[in-house]
């Protein structure tokens, strides 16, 4: 289904085109550019990932669920508001280039290659990092108990314990960033500092839009699938499947890392993770609050709207994931979660052109507006869900399968008995990460919006475009506050009797 | 009659034979060498390994092909045996329905065998609340409420300490001389295969041999077992 | 569930209009904003025609082209309202499109003779910079200064379409050495208008490409007379903003009432405070209070739109090699 939605629309795409134009050199050189950024900003995101997610997975303090679900705001901002937010504090007027010529040094230069990958970072550190926090609290209280008992020190934990849980997660992890990163376009271009920087995403925005030539926009877009299915399939291949064993839901507490050492270090990656994430945030809230009072009617109307369209789609994304992540736990098929990653890095403006050549026959597109956005987000966001469901869906099976089994519960007692309570945290933050991207996104709306509908993301754009930089602020607040409270409900509903 | 016609199980490259018949409502002890195929042999029957060759029957019936939920079988497993997130009553009821969709006598029937195994009062805890022999008891109060012909234990008391064990196999024989199960039971100490078992299955080479009367064998062991037994 | 409340809503809304005829008008997305034209326009054009009018944002100009282009002959639009001269050569030839038969006074500083598409509003491009500061006076000189630009893209911006035009038309082959000399000011590149507007107010460089009335918004809307365009010697590339008739439309007359309407006073004096352009007729009452601060362009420069779309690839080769060094 989803495969098709991908597949389908860029065949539809592909039979529209008269004659396209091949792969030129500059078609190669936007690949070289894409494939760089692409692979140091996964490596990057996930590398630090990993040392935020340690420090949190140890520490306990004041605050910590706040900055969990902190965690999910940038990569839900549109890409507009935050990289204003970004060049807010690093820009050449940002606040830390204010401070470097207050003391006479030169302004921070920030366009380039290493402000794109700076900016990738931003979104999808704090994605990885939760990604792999789930990890750890997948690891059951009685691994760190018997740790604890044998006295296992930092270096023993990490090979007993961590370096296999890292195994499972990191190559998932890498190929979800890598795809986002291989889709980038606005941020790439922006950040980049100009032409050099041309991804392959601006290329397929150019052949659509500048050239209309629909057949070199299928083709890029079928590179740049091609390269998320080679990621995925690699990744996934890598990935060690087995289960970090059972526990008995214990509440969890942790006796390593007392060290001074240890807990300088893990407050100097909490740190780190927190400045780096509030610093653009509160530019932006900072920028956003006057900016709230100029709101009108019409703005709070597409905040409805978006809040309707998140709900559906999160909806419509459960319906879609737990189904093929039960799949992929009883081992039926890797395709589908190779199917599932395709999602992130099928290029919206391809989707929604495949979808609009689709449809456009036999029903009115705006019509369709709403629904076919609620759709394509939730499919945008499965990639997220599968990374964030599989793991616990094996573990689920590999440990109650046989028992569910013996006591005849297949189907419908499974699920509703074992599988859903199981799953509960994970389901919380997949719908919860879906719910948050929904809201912020914009992808096809725009061949199919509705004279009459628009939602929060556009109506920021629209204001921007009308000259109303302080209101639009004010409205990529509001959305950023809807997109981070859906999060924290919907994540919070599922952790919490599972987390003291 | 539980009967193994000419079966082949085979278990990732390892494989066991069997060819032998149990009485009904006998208790059997399965002993052998440490990897001889011990639990092979019961997740066989259990229908958690499929059958290479030959056929398995229950009273005639044949269950070669049945899921394990289909078959006249209740089992418990070396752990893992609760759901940490249901309640002991819950998981008690679901040896009634899987669903756990209960009658208000149904309701009643799970309390009562809560109540037969001693835990009448603990219905609404989690299993991570109670000691090791508690939850041993939640498992056979479902095994009770299951009323399957037959039982099949894979080693779930040997975390426990030897009284507590002891004490579980009692309840095990007390249970099944209520429901009239046939027993068959994986155990590596021939001292619980005298305390419970009538009859002796042992695996060893790659074969699973016809039940023997318990003491005769224990008595007077062949060479592979003598070597085991030590 | 809600959705269809949603979908229901929109629908019996359109269902209330139904007797009435229905004009669509495919336009960008900009126009039918709350705080574009659209609404005043919508309201103006429904009390003299006796019909609903439908305006329906799709992106920008040229997205709004490669929609009639998907859409073909099937389109339910009429009117197509929001292309420019870079874009008209490239309409015309898909062959969807009628004569306008519009005829006005135009106030355009040049005369227009197209038949196929009519003007409805216009402006130059140039560069906007914080009014204190002291900015050089042609290409040439912004490339010898250490002035930090900003501008859009070619290839995903109108404006950055409209900046290379605008050195094509100054410079013809001169181009790729101004382009080589711009290339350090440079600070960024973004994928449209809003992003380059928004680094510029937040202090990332001294100007960013916009139009000569962008000032006039923040004077007016904001009473800001803090920004200012810079007037360059060698002239502007203007931007003319045209509509056309779809020949497919199913209500020719209707359509062609609104090309009337659209050079009409009624819709021209909406366009000035809502588009922040210059009106295509200027009204009766003149230009709104303001725009006479505005700088007035001691040549206008703008290439026909054969030239434009014939030179457009050239000089996007040229752009993207000075650029990427």
């Amino acid at each position: 289904m989803v495969a098709a939605l991908i597949l389908g629309t860029l065949v539809a795409v592909a039979l529209r085109a008269e004659a396209g134009s091949g792969f030129g050199p500059s078609d190669w050189a936007a690949l070289r550019f894409t494939l760089m950024q692409a692979l140091l900003s996964a490596g990057l995101s996930v590398g630090l990932a990993i040392g935020v997610a340690r420090a949190l997975a140890r520490r306990r303090f004041r605050g910590r669920s706040l900055l969990i679900a902190l965690l999910g705001a940038p990569f839900i901002l549109p890409v507009i508001v935050a990289i204003l937010g970004l060049l807010a504090v690093f820009g050449r007027a940002g606040w830390i280039s204010q401070i470097l010529v207050f003391f006479g040094l030169e302004p921070l230069q920030i366009y380039g290659l290493h402000g794109v990958v700076l900016a990738h970072v931003f979104f999808n550190l704090p994605l990885a990092t939760r990604l792999i926090l789930q990890g750890w609290q997948e690891i059951p209280a009685e691994r760190f108990r018997l740790a604890a008992q044998l006295n296992a020190g930092p270096a023993a934990i990490w090979q007993l314990l961590e370096a296999p849980m890292l195994r499972r997660v990191v190559p998932g992890a890498l190929a979800v960033v890598f795809a986002i990163c291989l889709s980038s376009f606005a941020v790439a271009l922006t950040l980049g500092g100009g032409p050099r920087a041309t991804t392959i995403e601006l290329a397929i925005y150019q052949a659509f839009r500048f050239d209309f030539d629909l057949g070199r926009a299928a083709l890029l877009s079928a590179v740049q699938l091609g390269l998320t299915g080679v990621a995925g399939f690699a990744a996934l291949r890598v990935a060690d499947n087995e289960g970090v064993g059972v526990g008995l839901d214990r509440a969890l507490r942790r006796w390593d890392g007392e060290t001074m050492l240890a807990r300088c270090l893990d407050a100097g990656w909490i740190l780190f993770a927190t400045l780096f994430l509030i610093l653009p945030l509160s530019a932006m809230a900072v920028a956003g609050i006057s900016g709230m009072f100029l709101l009108q009617a019409s703005v709070w109307v597409a905040a409805l709207t978006s809040v309707l369209v998140a709900a559906v789609s999160t909806l419509l994304l459960l319906i879609l994931a737990l189904p093929m992540a039960a799949a992929v736990a009883t081992g039926r098929s890797t395709l589908i979660e190779v199917a599932g990653i395709l999602g992130l890095a099928a290029s919206p403006l391809v989707i929604g052109t495949g979808l609009f050549i689709v449809i456009y026959p036999f029903a009115d597109p705006f019509a369709l507006a709403l629904p076919v956005t609620a759709l394509v987000n939730a499919v945008m966001a499965l990639p997220f869900a599968l990374r964030i469901l599989v793991p616990r869906a094996r573990e689920v099976m590999a440990r109650y399968g046989r028992l569910a089994l013996s006591l005849n519960m297949a189907g419908g007692p499974f699920w509703w008995w074992v599988f859903l309570p199981r799953m509960r945290a994970q389901i919380g933050f997949a719908a919860g990460l879906a719910a948050a991207l929904s809201m912020g996104d914009l992808g096809v709306i725009t061949l199919f919006a509705d004279p009459e509908v628009a939602t929060l993301p556009l109506q920021v754009y629209r204001l921007m475009g009308a000259y109303r930089m302080e209101a639009a602020a004010g409205a990529a607040l509001l959305l950023l506050i809807l997109a981070m409270g859906a999060f924290w409900i919907l994540d919070r509903g599922g952790r919490w009797h599972a987390e003291a | 009659m539980l009967r193994l016609e000419s079966c082949e199980i085979e278990n990732g490259g390892f494989s066991l034979s069997a060819d032998l018949q149990v009485e009904a409502g006998a208790k059997l002890a399965i002993i052998g060498p440490s990897g001889a195929g011990k639990s092979t042999l019961i997740e066989a029957i259990a229908g958690f390994l499929p059958l290479r060759a030959g056929r398995l029957y229950w009273q005639g019936d044949d269950l070669t092909e049945r899921a394990p939920g289909q078959r006249p079988v209740a089992m418990l497993f070396q752990d893992g045996n609760l759901f940490p997130h249901l309640t002991v009553a819950q998981n008690a009821g679901l040896g009634l329905r899987a669903n756990l969709r209960l009658s208000r006598p149904e309701q009643d029937q799970v309390q009562q065998a809560l109540s037969r195994v001693g835990l009448g009062d603990l219905a609404a805890r989690k299993p991570a609340e109670l000691s090791g022999g508690q939850q041993s008891r939640v498992a056979l109060a479902r095994v009770l409420l299951q009323r399957r012909d037959i039982l099949l234990l894979d080693e779930p008391f040997a975390a426990l300490g030897p009284a507590l064990k002891n004490e579980m196999l009692d309840l095990v024989a007390e249970i099944v001389s209520e429901t009239g199960a046939t027993v068959l039971m994986v155990s590596h100490d021939p001292r619980d295969a005298r305390r419970i078992a009538d009859q002796v299955i042992l695996v060893a080479e790659g074969r699973a041999q016809p039940p023997l009367v318990t003491a005769e064998l224990l008595d007077n062991p062949p060479p592979v077992l003598k070597a085991y037994l030590g | 569930m809600k959705y269809s409340v949603f979908a229901a809503a929109v629908l019996s809304a359109s269902a209330a209009y139904a007797e009435k005829p229905e004009l669509t008008v495919y336009t960008y997305d900009s126009f039918v904003s709350d705080w574009g034209p659209g609404p005043a326009v919508e309201a103006a054009f429904e009390a003299q025609c006796g019909c609903d009018l439908k305006l329906v944002g799709a992106g920008d100009g040229a997205a709004l082209l490669a929609r009639i282009k998907l859409e073909g002959a099937r389109s339910d639009a009429d009117v197509v309202l929001g292309l420019d001269t870079n874009l008209t050569a490239a309409a015309a030839a898909t062959g969807l499109f009628a004569e306008h038969g519009v005829t006005a006074e135009y106030s355009l500083p040049l005369a227009w003779e197209d038949a196929t598409f009519a003007p409805y509003d216009w402006g130059y491009f140039a560069f906007v910079h914080n009014a204190d500061a002291t900015v050089p006076g042609d290409f040439k000189a912004l490339g010898a200064s250490d002035m930090k630009i900003v501008i859009q893209d070619p290839r995903s911006s109108t404006p950055g379409l409209g900046l290379l035009m605008w050195v094509k038309a100054a410079y013809g082959a001169e181009a790729p050495a101004i382009w080589a000399d711009l290339a350090d000011n440079v600070v960024t590149v973004t994928k449209g208008w809003s992003e380059a507007y928004g680094l510029f107010l937040e202090g990332e460089a001294d100007m960013v490409l916009s139009y000569t009335t962008s000032p006039a918004y923040h004077l007016i809307a904001e009473e800001d007379g803090s920004k200012a365009a810079a007037s360059f010697a060698e002239g502007h590339y203007m931007q003319v903003e045209v509509a056309g008739i779809l020949a497919g439309s199913d209500q020719p007359e209707l359509a062609q009432e609104f090309m009337g309407f659209m050079v009409s006073e009624a819709f021209q004096s909406i366009i000035p405070t809502t588009n922040w352009m210059y009106p295509a007729v200027t009204p009766a009452a003149g230009l709104p209070e303001g725009f006479e601060t505005l700088i007035t362009p001691a040549k206008s420069l703008l290439l026909s739109a054969d030239e434009a779309a014939e030179m457009r690839d050239g000089a996007l080769a040229e752009w993207l090699d000075a650029l990427s060094q």
